[in-house]
């Protein structure tokens, strides 16, 4: 009974989206506020029904309720609780109406805290935004129903996919959902102004904190999915340049650029039509990743769960809102007046370059991702595009950002120079430059590439560091001190966010250029030297799991003679998904992971083992944690919660008359 | 394609997974230069895994020819051509630079070159643009007032 309340809710909600589609978009065209006003009880409620609709699911999975096609085919009554609970979006419908949550959620926010909108803009995104909203609940409720009964409910369900038990994997969609559907806000306000046919200051103000939402789940969305590949797939990669992974990059990477170059519409009034471009490029790019990951039209390691005849509806999706939204561009945009003024050595200039750079970097992911599908209908090459390409081709758009990105935070703007941001910057270049020599002379292979990346990374970081003390002015050390924690709080969210992007290419080169590997045969008791470490494997075990068998090892990690850590590497079973699965054991450090692997028993005796240690792995995570921090530190100035409320100041400082 | 085979190896080091022990050469060179390979070649039955990263049966197939013909005396090229000439250029990673393929090759540099133009002519619009007119004395008199009260 829950489950067809569920369904209802969720076919009522479709209605309402349907009204709030139409309604709030007369209401502003012909000036009644009535119809205007009818967007926001509409937002909150289809909120409210969308989330009805989800509990709804979530309890036929808690209570392991088979009689729901969806719960039989993804869950099992053996399950952990909390992977019943993450099942709900462990595939395609529950996934799909997780997305439709989260924009609901985006909607309902922009109608509680759009209190400061001009009252025809606030109406427009709310339509533009219930236009998303009814596409989504067509797609879901025509193609990809999550409520559908079994005639007969089976005995047990048949069980989630055993690598998407797990922790790390639990909330990685959810987080890339919330970052994803973000930028949603983003391409409803880009629409919305469109319509209005105005964009200056203000609106730069107003999209900025949903595109920084956005950003900021999306960075700790895919932080999540390469921190789980790299503990759970067994051999310590944590990036692939799958089609999946790429599809959650390039919104990041587009993101990214609209969330600088906003800056320049809010402080200077330019670059208006290339950030409205940018807004509707970025949602274009999320749905995009919603087709590639849906509809498994590209083939890729993680499609765990699609359908290609799906990806026609989303292709349709793709096309109307994205051909909508360019053909309203194209007629609209040449009215978009830039006002500021500002010379070629300046931030703005900065910020196009970071907005080309990542821009084009994004493309250049797009192009190698979709090319095996362009290559085989055009040319007829069956082809693959994979990791060697990525690194060649993008890898050297990151090193020029990260070097240009120093210079470019602090140069002036309207007019800068770039002698002065050097004088500035000089110890920032030099500290580096000599820890990357100094890296250079005591490492043992000859490679150039680790100590280039430490004096990239660094560069970033000191420059980040430089970049906030200038902030506190001139005067004595105490004075600036003091100033240093008054800085408004986006600032530090720059200098925060800038410093993890660093600390990010640190430890990926660090690892990549000193990593080691030891494979071997080894006996239980054996005792053999990596690096400079000793490993010991004590003993096997098979011990029994919740739904799974398991084989269980105990190793001893030594340095110069004393124990350092015990860890425990596991091979799984998962008995009813037949499928094996390796957990390996990583012992974590500032500097390094030692990270043990066991494999199959060999016929002589002995299990195949697998050490690596890899040198600063964690600050890969490491930063991307700083960047999303930055990012909440952005979004916690008190520029924009002024904003958010700058509707009541204008009240209290009426003059008495 | 060599020195690229480099650059790959450099920045993307990939550990074996599923190398067996029994599989690794005597010969640490020549191990090297099979992981090298390796890297660059695809699983043909997975998706989107490297024949080192694979359990599958048949990436171990393709690694152990890598590692006879090394073996063999073969140079990297003329193995890398061998197992293309029996399981298809869907094997490579690293797509080839010939071909229809220069437009994946260059889409990046051209798309820069072009971005960077574009770039360019609008900053320098910008600098030559004049500021938005500046207020008129009516106005500016309304400004006063308005911030003496």
């Amino acid at each position: 009974m829950i489950i067809e309340l569920g369904h209802f809710a969720l076919i009522l909600a479709f209605g309402i989206a349907l009204l709030q589609m139409v309604v709030p978009l007369v209401g502003a065209h012909k000036g009644w506020r009535g119809w205007m006003q009818f967007a926001e009880p509409a937002a909150t409620s289809q909120f409210i029904l969308v989330g009805f609709a989800f509990l709804a699911l979530t309890w036929a999975f808690v209570t392991s309720d088979f009689s729901v096609q969806l719960v039989y085919l993804n869950s099992n009554s053996l399950k952990p609780m909390i992977y019943k609970i993450s099942g709900v979006w462990g595939n395609h419908e529950g996934s799909l109406l997780l997305w439709v949550l989260i924009l609901t959620l985006y909607g309902a926010c922009a109608a509680w805290f759009g209190g400061n909108l001009p009252e025809t803009l606030r109406a427009r995104v709310l339509a533009v935004q219930a236009a998303v909203l009814v596409a989504f609940y067509m797609f879901i409720l025509f193609t990809s129903n999550p409520f559908l009964r079994l005639d007969v409910a089976p005995f047990d369900g048949r069980d989630l996919n055993p690598l998407l038990q797990d922790p790390g994997l639990a909330f990685h969609p959810p987080f890339l959902y919330l970052g994803y559907v973000g930028l949603s806000m983003a391409y409803s306000f880009a629409v919305a102004a469109l319509i209005e046919g105005r964009v200056d200051a203000a609106w730069g103000r107003w999209v900025r904190p949903w595109t920084l939402t956005a950003w900021m789940f999306l960075t700790v969305g895919i932080a999540l999915g390469s921190w789980w590949a790299y503990y759970e797939l067994g051999w310590g990669g944590f990036w692939f340049w799958d089609p999946v992974e790429n599809a959650s990059f390039m919104p990041w990477l587009i993101a990214a650029a609209l969330l600088h170059c906003s800056i320049v519409v809010e402080k200077r009034e330019a670059l208006k039509s290339w950030t409205i471009l940018l807004s509707i490029l970025a949602f274009a790019f999320s749905l995009l990743g919603t087709f590639i990951v849906r509809s498994g039209v590209i083939t890729s390691v993680h499609a765990f769960a699609n359908d290609p005849t799906r990806g026609v509806y989303l292709l349709i999706i793709l096309t109307v809102f994205v051909g909508g939204a360019l053909t309203l561009y194209a007629a609209r945009a040449p009215s978009m007046q830039a006002k500021g003024v500002f010379s070629i050595v300046s931030r703005e200039s900065g910020i196009v370059l970071n907005n080309i750079l990542l821009t084009v970097a994004a493309l250049v992911v797009f192009v190698g991702t979709i090319w095996p599908l362009v290559a085989q209908m055009a040319f007829g090459r069956t082809l693959s595009v994979g990791p060697p390409f990525f690194n060649a081709a993008f890898t050297p758009f990151m090193m020029v950002v990260a070097v240009v990105m120093p210079i470019g935070g602090m140069v002036a703007w309207k007019r800068g120079s770039l002698r002065k941001a050097m004088a500035l910057l000089w110890p920032a270049l030099i500290l580096a430059a000599s820890i990357a020599a100094l890296a250079y002379a005591i490492q043992t292979n000859r490679s150039a590439l680790g100590p280039l990346g430490i004096f990239v990374g660094l560069w970033v970081v000191f420059g980040s560091a430089i970049d906030v003390w200038t902030r506190t002015g001139r005067g004595p050390i105490k004075g600036r001190l003091g100033r240093l924690t008054r800085l408004p709080r986006a600032d530090w969210g720059k200098a925060v966010s800038h410093a993890g992007m660093g600390v990010t290419i640190l430890g990926i080169s660090m690892l990549l250029a000193w990593q080691q590997e030891d494979i071997r045969v080894a006996q239980v008791g054996d005792r053999w030297a990596v690096g400079t470490y000793e490993i010991e494997l004590r003993s096997v075990e098979n011990i029994p799991g919740a739904n799974y068998a398991s084989e269980i090892a105990e190793m001893a990690v030594y340095r110069n003679g004393t124990i350092e850590a015990l860890v425990h590497p596991e091979k799984r079973f998962y008995v009813v998904a037949q499928m094996p699965t390796t957990e390996a054991a990583i012992n974590n450090g500032f500097t390094r992971d030692v990270y043990l692997v066991i494999g199959d028993p060999q016929a002589n005796g002995g299990y195949a083992i697998r050490t690596y240690i890899k040198p600063f792995a964690n600050w890969i995570w490491g930063g991307a944690i700083l960047m999303s921090l930055g990012g909440l530190l952005s979004l916690s100035d008190r520029r924009l919660r002024v904003a958010a409320g700058a509707a009541r100041p204008n009240r209290d400082t009426v003059p008495a008359e | 394609m060599r020195r690229l085979a480099l650059i790959a190896l450099l920045l993307w080091s990939v550990p074996a997974f599923a190398v067996q022990p029994d599989e690794v050469l005597d010969n640490p060179a020549l191990e090297a230069r099979a992981r090298m390979i390796s890297a660059g070649l695809r699983c043909p039955v997975c998706r989107n895994e490297n024949i080192d990263e694979s359990n599958a049966d048949i990436s171990r197939d393709i690694r152990l020819m890598v590692r006879d013909l090394l073996v063999e005396g073969k140079s990297d090229e003329e193995v890398v051509d061998a197992i293309v000439a029996r399981y298809g250029e869907f094997i490579l990673l690293n797509p080839k630079t010939s071909g229809s393929n220069l437009i994946l090759w260059l889409a990046g540099p051209a798309m820069l070159l072009a971005a960077l133009g574009i770039g360019y002519a609008t900053i320098r619009n910008r600098s030559q643009a004049t500021p938005p007119e500046s207020l008129t004395e009516d106005e500016q008199a309304r400004l006063s007032e308005i911030m003496k009260s």
